[in-house]
């Protein structure tokens, strides 16, 4: 008798209890009364499949690991295509980075207007990657309510542009400030927790907004959300009638008095998929200038200082660095890119609501920092584009869909712990 | 007369029942190099966490340059010019040596964000000054050749080098060593003996420690204070101390 047997045994009883009642019996309404039946021949078929299965696979575990180990030695291979040499390894990154950036630009103009808006969401969710990285990937503070801050963004060009009636353009940097601001606000009590707490703490914060948001009814339209919020405009100057600095709407009639239609002052053809287009380079902007911004904050003494406290707190207090500024500069900064994002994704949208801002939000983008690496920004912004992407192309597997992802997390566990590119802090050098 | 630095006055630190820490005064003057010896669990890295204020005393005054700093937060107390290391080394390990000094210079150098992200010449100036510090004490410790590498890849005679390299690009008025020889083989011992004292002389920078190595103790001390069970026993210059029948007492036990 194998040693596994008892086990096996144990695991497909426990297989057999768990999917006994959910498909072997039946709820069947009679009149006014529930009955129980048991279920159809093909679902007990199915039941038993899985018992022997679940049976076979435990009692021969030794021999099914020993025949997958040679398999998981071939696998991990793809990371030693770059080169070991450091000078070379950040050349050949630096092109492929261009080569990103070159391809992002050209790409509006080669494909269809569905792949450009999709990739117009890829972009946002890969703002507010690099966000959250600098958040839980380079100051190591676990932020579960990333997305209250995304909402905080929203809204405030939302609110602010039904209110007092400011463009896209004034609400940005507005958006990004009020943003930081809760960031700051919610870190300064909170940043003197550790780990687990903060990580609840943050969880709340991000239920406390949506919440906010769902039932302060006169200002935020409660669960109604908001409507009518208008795309950003494109300003350029006008010399007929007069001198004046116009926005330039995408769409076939100026909205708002004073604009004038993009291919009227152009004196081209209407084309919806322009409004499309000129919303992806926007995004692609703040993307770059969000790229660009961290790659200097980690060179910098505050980029350092973070990486410092992540590997030892006590050292950093016995030489002065205050551990509550440091953090709290990671979390106020991570936010306000949150706030920018949001700020685009309610001029994207057009529309926003609570719903918006759930929690799976906030699970998802930390899902794509840990996928993609945490602190290494090529990592988060491959994984953004997988997450992004994949359940757009597998639509027809939408009812799987966090069956894959939790598959997709496993695997990633077990074959690459430190994320799709790991992360690799930019060194500074001493030239000798 | 030389001035005073540190002051502490019947410092006192009560965990629940436990006295760790009874009336324990010490005086440190500038230029000066001062040991705390005493048996194990005699309180005295208990001491030192009180000075830099890791714990908040519960009794007694703290004196630096006579400002009060009993109670202040540990990174304050530090910005006061009051350095110390660990019984166990403590550096960044994942991080290269140079840029462990780097770190350590956090409140000389520019942390203005705006001035970092777009490079201004003051941003740069303060940067290139920290890494000509970092470089200087890179090349005081010996440690030059090994700038670039990972901290948690160098051998232990270095790690403890580099910690107080980082400790003294903070440009201190008082370098608190908890055991800095514990570990260290006798060249190493002899190293970290000429290290020091070039720290006070060169650099007039006064040091307080706390060491089991008699040999290091004795030789580059000017005063020591004994304690033992968390109250001072004696102090004096190594020749009363060698002499105090008392301390004698309380380390090889009573005849």
């Amino acid at each position: 008798m194998p040693a596994t047997l008892p086990f096996a045994a144990f695991t497909a009883l426990v297989t057999f209890l768990v999917s006994f009642p959910i498909m072997g019996l039946k709820l069947v309404k009679e009149g006014t009364q529930l009955t129980l039946q048991s279920g159809t021949p093909g679902a007990w078929t199915f039941i038993g499949l899985a018992v022997l299965t679940v049976f076979l696979f435990q009692l021969f575990r030794p021999q099914i690991a020993g025949a997958t180990a040679g398999l998981r030695s071939r696998l991990p291979a793809m990371p030693s295509v770059m080169p070991e040499d450091e000078a070379q390894k950040a050349r050949i990154e630096r092109v492929i980075l261009w080569v990103l950036i070159g391809v992002a630009l050209i790409f509006p103009f080669a494909s269809s207007r569905g792949a450009v808006d999709l990739a117009t969401l890829v972009l946002i969710y890969v703002m507010l990657g690099l966000g959250l990285n600098i958040v839980v990937g380079l100051a190591g503070l676990l932020d579960l309510g990333y997305v209250a801050f995304y909402a905080v963004g929203a809204y405030s060009y939302a609110l602010l542009n039904e209110y007092f009636g400011l463009s896209f353009w004034a609400a940005l940097p507005i958006g990004g400030l009020l943003a930081a601001t809760f960031g700051f606000i919610l870190g300064f009590p909170v940043l003197r927790l550790r780990g687990d707490y903060l990580a609840i703490v943050t969880l709340g914060f991000g239920e406390i907004i949506r919440i906010l948001l769902n039932n302060w009814t006169s200002v935020t339209g409660g669960p109604n959300g908001i409507g009518g919020i208008p795309k950003p405009t494109l300003p350029a100057i006008q010399t007929d009638p007069e001198l004046a600095v116009v926005g330039l709407e995408f769409g076939r009639r100026a909205k708002e008095a004073g604009n004038v239609p993009f291919h009227e002052y152009f004196g081209i053809a209407y084309n919806s998929s322009y409004k499309v287009m000129f919303l992806y380079i926007i995004a692609l902007l703040l993307v770059l200038a969000t790229v660009y911004v961290i790659n200097r904050l980690m060179r910098m003494p505050v980029g350092r200082a973070w990486e410092a406290l992540r590997e030892d707190e006590i050292a950093c207090r016995s030489l002065g660095l205050n551990r509550t500024a440091i953090k709290l500069s990671a979390f106020t900064i991570g936010a306000s890119f949150a706030g920018f994002a949001g700020c685009f994704f309610a001029a994207r949208q057009g529309f926003i609501s609570p719903e918006s801002f759930t929690f799976i939000e906030s699970a998802i983008i930390l899902a794509i920092v840990v996928l993609g690496g945490m602190g290494s920004q090529l990592g988060v912004i491959l994984a953004a584009v997988l997450m992004t992407i994949l359940p757009e192309v597998a639509r027809e597997f939408a009812e799987y869909r966090m069956l894959m992802f939790g598959l997709v997390m496993v695997v990633m566990m077990i074959w690459r712990p430190e994320g799709l590119i790991p992360m690799k802090r930019p060194k500074l050098e001493l030239a000798q | 007369m030389t001035d005073t630095l540190l002051k502490v006055r019947n410092l006192k630190m009560q965990f629940g029942g436990l006295l760790a820490v009874n009336n324990v005064s010490l005086d440190v003057n500038e230029h000066e190099i001062i040991s705390i010896i005493g048996p194990n669990g005699a309180g005295k890295t208990t001491v030192f966490n009180c000075i830099s204020g890791f714990y908040r005393p519960t009794g007694g005054t703290i004196h630096f340059q006579d400002k009060p700093v009993h109670g202040l937060p540990d990174f304050k107390i530090s910005r006061y010019g009051m350095v110390r290391t660990f019984q166990h080394v403590r550096l960044f390990s994942r991080m290269t040596a140079v840029e462990n000094l780097l770190v350590a210079q956090h409140r000389h150098v520019n942390t203005n964000l705006l001035a970092g992200l777009f490079k201004t010449p003051s941003y740069r100036r303060k940067e290139s000054e920290a890494m000509e510090r970092a470089t200087y004490w890179l090349e005081k410790v010996g440690l030059m050749e090994h700038a670039n590498r990972e901290a948690g890849n160098l051998a232990y005679g270095q790690q403890r080098r580099l910690e107080i390299a980082r400790c003294m690009v903070t440009e201190p008025k008082l370098l608190m060593l908890d055991e800095p020889a514990a570990g260290l083989n006798p060249k190493e011992t002899r190293d970290l003996d000429e290290l020091i004292v070039s720290i006070k002389e060169d650099y007039d920078v006064s040091v307080l420690l706390i060491e089991h190595d008699m040999g290091l103790v004795m030789g580059i001390s000017d005063r020591i204070y004994v304690v033992n069970q968390g109250t001072p026993l004696a102090n004096g210059t190594p020749d009363e101390i060698k002499n105090n029948p008392d301390v004698i007492k309380a380390y090889l036990g009573e005849a």
